[in-house]
């Protein structure tokens, strides 16, 4: 299937949705004023995915910053990763966080707590 | 008019500014988050009554950000109708009620259970503004008139 592969600008992250290779990659800064418009094409990518998905999906959030208008589309998409982990792949997420960035980190731990999804927490120098 | 490339405009000076200043990444990033959720406050706001025939003076807003030695103060100012007034207050003082871990808790509970709106907020701002800051919210309504109110917000981020 075709990647999905968006350029990051000041307010979307850098977006490398591979579907050969079964990895999800999200890196950058999430902060436009409406966030549906970015995050639509996204979904529909996993949707497709999700009809042949490789047997293990990783899913890598590298996010610098994101805005609380994208807290609730990221949400939407680890909902629908929940669903592609009983249908013919093991989906998991890494959550990278910069050094001392505390913020970040708790944000995964809050998405950990409400996905039914491994969450695997990585603290780097610089993200 | 707020426009989305004017608060890009102003994210990346501030960006630069602290860059200058050589401030502590956590800080630069707390300020900057807080930044930008005050910013798309106005934004939002704004945007709803831009619709309507409304006055220079119902569009305009008010941002001013200082540096002290202990803290960063965000300061924000928008009109608003009055009859909204009585809901915000209602928030802001549950939020400033609460502490670090209320918070999440409270944050966690409309992430996963609240709507959004078709403008994409989904009212979690206030919420993470205070947990960004860690301090309690200073907000003021001023009575104006036509049935608008002055709203101003001062959030703080500690050093």
């Amino acid at each position: 299937m075709e990647k999905l592969i968006l350029e990051g600008s000041a307010k979307t992250p850098t977006v490398n949705f591979d579907g050969e290779n079964g990895v999800m990659e999200l890196r950058g800064r999430s902060i436009p004023e409406n966030s549906i418009d970015f995050y639509k094409p996204l979904n529909e990518w996993i949707e497709n995915y999700g009809n042949s998905p490789k047997p293990n999906t990783v899913v890598d959030i590298k996010l610098e910053y994101f805005n609380t208008s994208s807290s609730k589309c990221i949400l939407d998409l680890f909902k629908q990763l929940e669903k592609l982990n009983s249908k013919g792949t093991v989906v998991n997420v890494n959550w990278y966080f910069e050094e001392d960035d505390e913020d970040m980190e708790e944000a995964g731990e809050d998405y950990d707590a409400i996905i039914d999804l491994p969450f695997k927490m990585i603290e780097v120098e610089e993200i | 008019m707020v426009t989305s490339d004017l608060l890009t405009t102003i994210l990346s000076i501030m960006e630069s500014k602290m860059e200058s200043y050589e401030e502590k990444p956590k800080v630069k990033k707390k300020v900057f988050n807080v930044l930008v959720e005050c910013l798309q406050n106005l934004y939002h706001h704004i945007d709803k009554d831009a619709d309507e025939k409304v006055s220079t003076q119902d569009n305009s807003a008010l941002l001013m950000i200082s540096k002290s030695e202990n803290d960063y103060k965000i300061m924000t100012g928008n009109y608003m109708e009055s009859k909204n007034v009585e809901n915000l207050k209602e928030k802001l003082e549950l939020v400033n009620s609460m502490n670090k871990l209320e918070l999440k808790t409270y944050y966690k509970e409309i992430l996963s259970n609240g709507t959004r709106s078709n403008k994409g907020t989904a009212g979690l701002g206030m919420i993470d503004i205070a947990r960004k800051s860690g301090q309690k919210l200073e907000f003021n309504f001023e009575r104006v008139d036509n049935g608008l109110t002055f709203f101003s917000l001062i959030v703080k981020v500690a050093e």
